[in-house]
């Protein structure tokens, strides 16, 4: 113990741990700086939201000594039970859960509530792994593929129902993992039309994308060479597909989606032409948005400095310790604060892809692929959705955000790969 | 390609955000922040506006404050509204409908209910307003004016409008500006600068405290008082004898060129434009159309000056070597243009530069006129230095004194006789009328006045102006106190002088020398036409004067302009007689005189073209 212990700290990669301290030390700033009031300025007042938030950090801090000190080869060999429990622990949520604010998310456990969404994105992370690691799979097997492809979603369709589907769209990013191991890159080829399709639908309508796309398809067999032989029948069938989920679509998005779904593909694909209804909608479904881009807006190149964010201050920004701190970093910080964050987070998660390339075990590629893959996409949802370019979709920043049960799995999340890479060269001998 | 496709795009997503985020915080960052900020909350301390005195120290224009009553309509409890009503002095359905207007405006921010409450209403309902919940009393500073004359040069202030905000962004909506006269020509010395504080709200507009612990807050700046050349006791007087006339009077002190009356009649007191019937009375101003009050006629009104015109054709005549003072012209009861002959009042027979002054003798102006232009080869050369003589007396051009508004005259030239007449195809007998102040010159009160100064000075003038100390340091500003020279040798002035003294003596003013003072003067009576339905009508003809005093180093120089008076020497010489003697012994000996002329008015003059009947003009009996 004592000498894994040391070698552990010793062969950690601790430009990784930096990048994370950075990360969790600014955030909390931020914190601090959004839920602070001037009747209320102590620092390690555990009333206090930043209180609480510190009390979390020190957990954290705690949980990566566990996590370090456990064995190696502990996580690949519980990963199933991990994922069977958090599986439990998700339907159990339908008769034991705790709601706040609509959603029925969480345990209560007196002191803490825990959310078993958290803990099933490690878990299932860690079972994604495992089993394509096993020697039995063949990912080019589609037996194999569908399987790997339920251990996704099987999670994400306990969550939907919460409802929670921001949590539920962050498994979807553990697609990457297996298109790493070997999925033929067409799922995501059809993954990607399929929203490209929805989109154009929403913004032209069925009939021009059938138009656009059946011209489209002339030109290509008029321009073809005429060796190349192509097979009629598929095509046409690929094309009425196509039409047919375009015309899905528009049944979807006007009879399945609720108005304030509607309202934001309105405002994200500035879909209502009326600029005074636009305009309401902005004010109305899009305050949040409005209201965090002004904020960081209002702070220029450099910010109007720590506790100065008038804003922030002013409450403007709802939510702003939780989705939208990025907000409040844009604000007192200036471009030169969010510019920071962004470039840590691209150089962790850079980081992270090195990292898991230089495994020899192929479960610790793997699980460092779905490390990447849900730090990668909390962050690109969250910052592209405070900053304007991206619908709303709620979900946190990781290690940024308040809240503890996000910070702990996060930061679980995190160790448990930097454990396994500092464990690689003992898997050698 | 597998290995590298996240990368990519986690390097793709870093760079689409840093994009996007400085095109948010660089390229659409407003330096502007704290002013669009809805966090912030600038509130402005107003400072108080500056006195203006006259030049004797006397106090014309103050402040007095008024009490806005307001409501927070959120904070209105029951209350009884009869007795709230009785005490604001309005009807229940006022109060009800000015209620709800404040409701829709925002029932969290304060709206004003009844406007500018009068010192006793005030003091009435202070004691009570505590019993009337969400309802308090906001003072606020208004205009008080200590003299009910000078309506038009002291001007006044409203609020600003759209295009004032637009234009300067140192004006909020609501606030008070100068808007004519010296209140909107030192509008910025009078202003003073405001206070701001700055106050962080939040996003229920509640206030949390100070923004940034106040360090950028400012205090206001008081705004100066200044002094005007003004003479308070002159232009009262001056308006008083107004009374029931049209037209202006200009006084000047020749030897700085400061305005010492500024008087046009019919004039308003400028506390009707203060308080709550301002807008009642401003229309009722605004759309007198005949008497136009709200119509600076001292330096607007630009017509035709008649005989005073004369002394500088004189002038020009001497410069020009034209003419001596012994030069002789003869008067055969007027003078013949051609075949047609113009009339002349000054009995007839043989005239000298003297007499042809003090008599105003249309003959022999027009004989020295045209000797002008003979001396020239072509009417067109002759034009161009008599233009330019003219000129010299500020003439034809705004003087560049320091009020908003005014009027250049005309001088006219060759080139504006070579379009009516055709190039060239004009003499000195076309444009003869020039000689006698009538035909196309035309001057505004104020040239009158710099005009007969410049005479007084003996060949030069200072610029009119009206500002003469900041805070009671005396202005310095080289554009009033250097002195603008006329083309006229100083030695030309004596003879003329002389004639305008004699104007005193023995000529068309004798009746109204002042004991112990000699005065130069000259008379003019001026033909002037007016379209009625179309039709080309003469009217009376207007009555001119000007005038300075003592002949020898000259106090004052006065030019009073009365519409429809008639004879120069009745209505404009008497008033330009007694404005003198007021101005330079401070009292009236000639009581009778005085009576007279606070008497008498032009009412019926002025009535003539508008009752639609033929009427009688130049009439004998006064």
């Amino acid at each position: 113990m004592s000498v894994s212990g040391k070698s552990v700290l010793k062969r950690l990669d601790w430009f990784s741990v930096l990048l994370y301290i950075s990360l969790v030390f600014i955030g909390w700033i931020n914190i601090y700086s959004s839920t602070f009031t001037d009747n209320n300025p102590s620092i390690f007042n555990f009333a206090t939201l930043h209180g609480k938030q510190l009390f979390f950090i020190g957990a954290s801090g705690m949980s990566i000594i566990i996590i370090l000190a456990l064995e190696a080869n502990f996580y690949e060999r519980f990963s199933s039970l991990f994922y069977i429990v958090s599986l439990a622990l998700l339907i159990g949520l339908f008769v034991f859960g705790k709601t706040i604010a609509g959603a029925t998310s969480w345990y209560d456990l007196g002191f803490f509530n825990l959310q078993p969404s958290e803990l099933a994105k490690v878990a299932t992370a860690l079972a994604l792994a495992k089993y394509l690691s096993d020697i039995q799979t063949d990912i080019k097997r589609q037996k194999d593929q569908m399987i790997a492809i339920m251990i996704i979603l099987l999670p994400a369709f306990l969550i939907i129902p919460q409802p929670d589907p921001g949590s539920a769209l962050v498994f979807f990013a553990l697609i990457f993992v297996i298109f790493r191991e070997g999925l033929p890159l067409y799922y995501l080829g059809i993954g990607f039309m399929v929203i490209l399709i929805f989109i154009l639908t929403l913004m032209f309508g069925t009939i021009w994308v059938g138009i656009i796309l059946g011209l489209l398809l002339a030109l290509f067999l008029l321009l073809k060479k005429p060796s190349f032989k192509v097979p009629i029948i598929p095509v046409i069938l690929i094309y009425v597909a196509i039409v047919l989920f375009s015309l899905s679509v528009n049944f979807v998005f006007n009879n399945v989606f609720e108005q304030r779904h509607r309202d934001r593909f309105s405002l994200w694909l500035r879909l209502e032409k009326d600029p005074k209804k636009l305009e309401d909608i902005r004010r109305d479904i899009g305050y949040n948005t409005y209201q965090s881009e002004k904020a960081i807006e209002s702070g220029g190149k450099y910010g109007k400095g720590f506790l100065e964010g008038t804003r922030t201050k002013g409450n403007f920004v709802p939510e702003q310790h939780t989705d939208y701190i990025f907000s409040t970093v844009g604000e007192e910080w200036g471009f030169v604060g969010t510019a920071t964050v962004v470039l840590l987070f691209t150089t962790l998660l850079l980081r992270l892809v090195y990292l898991s390339e230089r495994q020899k075990n192929d479960f610790s590629r793997m699980y460092g692929y779905g490390v990447i893959s849900i730090l990668f996409v909390h962050y690109f949802i969250n910052i592209g959705m405070v900053i304007g370019v991206l619908p709303t979709i709620g979900i946190p920043l990781p290690f940024f955000s308040y809240g503890g049960s996000g910070l702990l799995f996060f930061t679980a999340l995190l160790f448990i790969f930097l454990k396994l890479d500092a464990n690689r060269l003992n898997e050698l001998t | 390609m597998r290995k590298i496709l996240l990368s990519s795009i986690i390097l793709l997503v870093g760079i689409t955000f840093i994009g996007r985020l400085s095109y948010l915080q660089i390229f659409s960052f407003s330096p502007n922040q704290i002013l669009e900020d809805p966090a912030i909350k600038a509130v402005y301390d107003y400072p108080e506006r500056g006195y203006i005195y006259d030049r004797n120290g006397k106090l014309l224009v103050a402040n007095q404050p008024a009490y806005d009553v307001m409501v927070i309509p959120r904070e209105v409890k029951p209350l009884d509204t009869l007795e709230f009503c009785n005490l604001l002095g309005i009807d229940k359905e006022r109060f009800i409908s000015q209620l709800s207007k404040a409701r829709v405006y925002s029932p969290r921010l304060p709206s004003v209910l009844v406007p500018q409450l009068s010192k006793e209403d005030y003091g009435r309902l202070q004691e009570k307003m505590r019993r009337f919940e969400g309802f308090y009393i906001q003072k606020r500073s208004l205009r008080y004016y200590d003299t009910s004359s000078g309506a038009n040069v002291l001007g006044y202030i409203s609020e600003v409008n759209e295009w004032d905000l637009e234009r300067n962004p140192s004006y909020a909506a609501g606030e008070l500006k100068g808007t004519t006269g010296i209140e909107k020509e030192y509008e910025t010395i009078l202003r003073g600068r405001k206070g701001v504080k700055y106050i962080q709200k939040d996003r229920f507009n509640r206030d949390i405290g100070p923004y940034k612990s106040g360090t950028l807050d400012t205090l206001p700046e008081q705004g100066k008082q200044i002094t005007v050349t003004l003479d308070k006791m002159l232009q009262e007087y001056g308006e008083k004898l107004m009374t029931g006339k049209h037209g202006g009077i200009v006084a000047l002190e020749p030897a700085s060129g400061e305005i010492l009356a500024l008087i046009s009649g019919p004039t308003y007191d400028p506390a009707l434009l203060v308080g709550r019937e301002r807008s009642k009375n401003y229309s009722k101003l605004h759309y007198d159309t005949i008497s136009k009050p709200t119509y600076d006629r001292s330096i607007l009104a630009s017509q035709s000056p008649g005989s005073p015109f004369k002394t500088l054709n004189a002038l020009v005549a001497l410069q020009e070597g034209a003419i001596t003072p012994e030069t002789t012209f003869h008067c055969y009861n007027g003078f013949y243009v051609g075949r047609r002959k113009r009339g002349c009042h000054c009995g007839g027979g043989t005239r000298n530069l003297n007499s042809g002054i003090y008599l105003s003798c249309n003959a022999y102006f027009a004989g020295a006129f045209r000797k002008i232009y003979d001396q020239f080869p072509t009417s067109a050369e002759g034009m161009d230095v008599w233009e330019k003589h003219m000129k010299s007396f500020g003439l034809g051009t705004f003087l560049g004194y320091d009020l908003p508004t005014g009027r250049p005259g005309r001088i006219p030239n060759k080139e504006y006789y070579n379009r009516i007449y055709g190039d060239n195809r004009w003499s000195s007998s076309t444009i003869i009328s020039n000689s006698i102040g009538q035909g196309e010159v035309e001057v505004t009160p104020i040239q009158l006045a710099n005009m007969t100064a410049a005479i007084a000075n003996r060949g030069h003038f200072f610029t009119p102006h009206i500002l003469k100390k900041i805070e009671g340091e005396a202005i310095n500003i080289t554009e009033f106190t250097e002195a603008k020279h006329t083309t006229i040798d100083k030695k030309h002035f004596e003879p003329v002088v002389q004639g305008m003294a004699e104007v005193y003596k023995k000529g068309t003013a004798a009746r109204l020398q002042i004991e112990g003072i000699e005065i130069a003067g000259k008379t003019g009576t001026v033909e002037n036409f007016t379209r009625i339905n179309g039709v080309r009508t003469q009217l009376t003809d207007n009555s001119v004067f000007v005038a300075f005093a003592p002949v020898d180093n000259p106090k004052i120089a006065i030019a009073v302009y009365i519409e429809n008076g008639y004879f120069g020497s009745r209505y404009a010489g008497h008033i330009a007689s007694l404005m003198i003697e007021k101005y330079l012994k401070g009292e009236i000996t000639r009581v009778d005189l005085e009576k007279k002329m606070l008497e008498k008015t032009l009412e019926e003059e002025y009535a003539k073209p508008y009752s639609g009947q033929p009427f009688k003009i130049n009439e004998r009996v006064w």
